[in-house]
């Protein structure tokens, strides 16, 4: 039963640019609303976006850039846009006055700063030493950097440099007509295909003014993705904990659900299963048979092998009261997904911005906002998504078309395309140049924002903890710094 | 206590027996095979990496999408076999009517016969190849079987296995740890984006130049490598090919 009129897929008209004063009361404004900011950014025809969402309203603002090239931060009343803000200043100069820590991104260099010079914060207190890590980990994992100001063993404060993942996505997305980039919108992040993948076809789409078939079989990838990725957090959780029997029947479980993938469209990440318009692979009743008995069993024993590792008292000593975020942190740094559900804030695309009606949804949310309650949320996410998953394969009609008929993008359009990914909300917004390809595209990986609670997470931690924390956001760097 | 028993009893044997022989869904894209009249221009229009050469398709850049085995199913056709693997770039391409890759040379000195340790480092991997290199080493791959360990320091390794395109900010980092490991060492390379850069190849944020002055000992391909092929990949290289 989809209602169509539930589903959110918003257009704008290209938002008329204001001046810079109005253009910042009006983010005030909209924050004191309820409203959270989903992006902020600069783009080549010299225009700053904000884009501001609060559950079923979107407002696109705009303004030119500032003459003096600066113009007051947001950040220090609104810490959500530390990390736009940076972005912004590294991409188009512009300085925001009083950001806290102003510094490059991402980039290999900021001006005549290279990457690799970049400062870390310091302090001066002969009680205080730094402790590095990374960008190569110890594990089989991307590259990152992390600086602790270490009290003891006590973390003081973590500081994260990122940027080690960046390959020039974005401008690889917008050389080139727009439909021939799903190969590069699958690898956005890697573990992530479906999510990033299905808000790029609806970005497509929602540019081409063309609606796409096959829903239900997006729908159905996107909860396994979100089942998979799941899975091998709480299989690489136990594991930190040396809870060994869980950490294998978790990855058992994993390479079950993916590998179920795999039969779907040949790819156990799901790579090659999405199409602008549609998807590349029909299901067929026996494989929707199939589907249905594997992923019930799956269900039992995921619940078996979860309530006897959340009943673990030698393993709740080391998730309980670890890593805590505060409900009021998740909010006013905007975290979103995992990281903000486990600390109360019920944010999920999937109820804010449906796109498909998933009848009787409700968000999950875990209070404590510590290791447990990342930890048990996905367990409760995992059992939601797998009913999902069952009421869609319901659903499918194997005899429905697959691919829909592709029109040329509307000229000068701006669209928006919001997804909930394993890791939370994923937004793509793009404005079309012409016929076939992108002005400008950006994309909001769910980490860019996230990767602030892991760093306050820690603070007050022992490091020795560190791991268990980091892995219980389980973001992605490549993601981050595209 | 009772979940804990019922659990490990459903969970029951995990493990594949044989990684080396083992079938996988025929929906796998594995080693592709062009018909004698594949039209290589043609198909190269179409290719997101430009993976057609004038002698056959470059497994080294193939991200196995199938856009062309969709489109033209009489001249492409990825058929489900995981072995593809090779000791040289010129071996990974496949020429019209080829249907196996050619028998690899090289073997490891045999004191790596049943123990070899790598090293990963993923320099822009999308997380996928990195994702599938650690389940190489999960409760159903288990590499370890064969002595092969992924270790934490690079001066326990005797390879490092070289995951993502290589990003001008990790080139650094990259150098260093190949200096860090001890002689002698080899250089692997898990993945399309590895092998050729893949879809980043004509990014500028890429850095490929620790590839002109060292040279790989084994090219896995794939988008990403699945456990199967890296497994059988590296095995063969410890036991050389039959």
């Amino acid at each position: 039963m989809m209602n169509s009129d539930l589903l959110y897929s918003p257009t704008l008209e290209s938002a008329q640019p204001q001046k810079l004063d109005s253009f910042l009361d009006r983010i005030g404004e909209l924050i004191n609303g309820g409203y959270q900011p989903l992006a902020f950014f600069g783009t080549d025809e010299k225009l700053i976006y904000a884009l501001m969402g609060r559950p079923q309203e979107l407002e696109l603002i705009c303004t030119a850039f500032p003459a003096s090239s600066q113009y007051p931060s947001l950040t220090p009343e609104f810490p959500a846009f530390h990390i736009f803000e940076r972005e912004l200043y590294e991409e188009y100069e512009i300085v925001p006055l009083n950001h806290p820590w102003l510094k490059g991104l991402r980039h290999p260099s900021h001006g005549a700063v290279k990457f690799e010079d970049y400062p870390f914060f310091k302090s001066d207190s002969r009680l205080i030493h730094e402790v590095g890590v990374g960008p190569v980990h110890a594990g089989v994992i991307e590259p990152g950097h992390f600086r602790f100001l270490m009290q003891g063993e006590i973390v003081e404060h973590l500081e994260i440099q990122l940027g080690y993942q960046h390959r020039g996505l974005i401008g690889l997305l917008c050389d080139g007509p727009l439909i021939s980039k799903m190969p590069l919108a699958e690898t956005i992040a890697g573990d992530t295909v479906i999510g990033h993948g299905t808000a790029f076809c609806r970005l497509v789409e929602s540019l081409a003014e063309s609606s796409p078939e096959a829903n239900d079989i997006r729908i159905l990838l996107l909860e396994m993705e979100r089942v998979a990725m799941h899975l091998s957090t709480l299989s690489a959780l136990a594991g930190d904990v040396a809870y060994i029997m869980s950490q294998n029947l978790f990855a058992a479980l994993r390479t079950t659900v993916i590998n179920a993938t795999l039969s779907i469209c040949g790819s156990r990440f799901g790579k090659r299963a999405l199409c602008v318009g549609g998807v590349n692979y029909p299901l067929n009743k026996t494989l929707i048979d199939t589907l249905k008995v594997k992923m019930q069993k799956c269900a039992v024993q995921i619940k078996y092998t979860s309530e006897a590792m959340f009943a673990s008292n030698s393993l709740l000593s080391r998730f309980d009261d670890t890593g805590k975020v505060s409900h009021e942190d998740a909010l006013r740094f905007g975290f979103t997904g995992i990281s903000a559900k486990a600390s109360g804030v019920a944010v999920d695309a999937r109820a804010d911005y449906p796109i498909w009606a998933y009848p009787g949804f409700e968000v999950q949310t875990v209070a404590s906002g510590d290791v447990y309650a990342r930890a048990y949320l996905r367990y409760k996410e995992i059992m939601q998504s797998l009913h999902i998953i069952q009421e869609v394969l319901e659903q499918i009609d194997p005899a429905a078309p697959i691919q829909a008929a592709l029109k040329e993008l509307v000229p000068g359009k701006i669209a928006i395309s919001i997804v909930e990914g394993a890791r939370g909300r994923i937004v793509h917004i793009a404005k079309s140049k012409d016929a076939d390809k992108a002005l400008w595209y950006r994309i909001i990986d769910p980490s860019l924002t996230n990767w602030q609670a892991l760093a306050m997470a820690v603070a007050g931690e022992q490091v020795s903890d560190f791991p268990l924390c980091n892995k219980s956001f389980d973001l992605s760097y490549c993601g981050s710094d595209l | 206590m009772l979940n804990f028993f019922q659990a490990r009893i459903r969970h029951g044997y995990q493990a594949i027996p044989d990684p080396l022989t083992v079938g996988i869904d025929s929906a796998f894209p594995g080693l592709p095979e062009l018909a004698e009249d594949a039209d290589l221009t043609l198909l190269n229009e179409l290719c997101p990496t430009k993976a057609f050469e004038d002698d056959g398709l470059d497994l080294g850049r193939c991200i196995f999408c199938g856009l062309c085995s969709r489109k033209y199913p009489e001249m492409v056709t990825f058929t489900p076999n995981y072995k593809m693997a090779a000791d040289s770039r010129q071996k990974l391409i496949m020429a019209p009517g080829q249907r196996t890759l050619p028998r690899m040379d090289f073997v490891l000195p045999r004191q790596f016969r049943y123990s070899f340790a790598l090293r990963s480092v993923s320099a822009a991997g999308c997380n996928a190849c990195e994702m599938e290199l650690g389940a190489s080493n999960n409760v159903n791959f288990d590499i370890s079987r064969y002595g092969v360990d992924i270790v934490a320091s690079p001066r326990h390794a005797d390879a490092l296995i070289l995951t993502g395109p290589i990003s001008h900010n990790m080139a650094d980092a990259l150098s260093e740890t190949w200096h860090a490991i001890p002689e002698p060492k080899y250089l692997i390379l898990c993945g399309t984006c590895a092998i050729s850069g893949g879809l980043f190849a004509g990014s500028e944020a890429i850095d490929r130049a620790f590839l002109k002055h060292w040279q790989p000992c084994l090219y896995i391909p794939g988008c990403p490598a699945h456990p199967l092929s890296i497994i059988s990949a590296i095995v063969s290289i410890m036991r050389g090919s039959k």
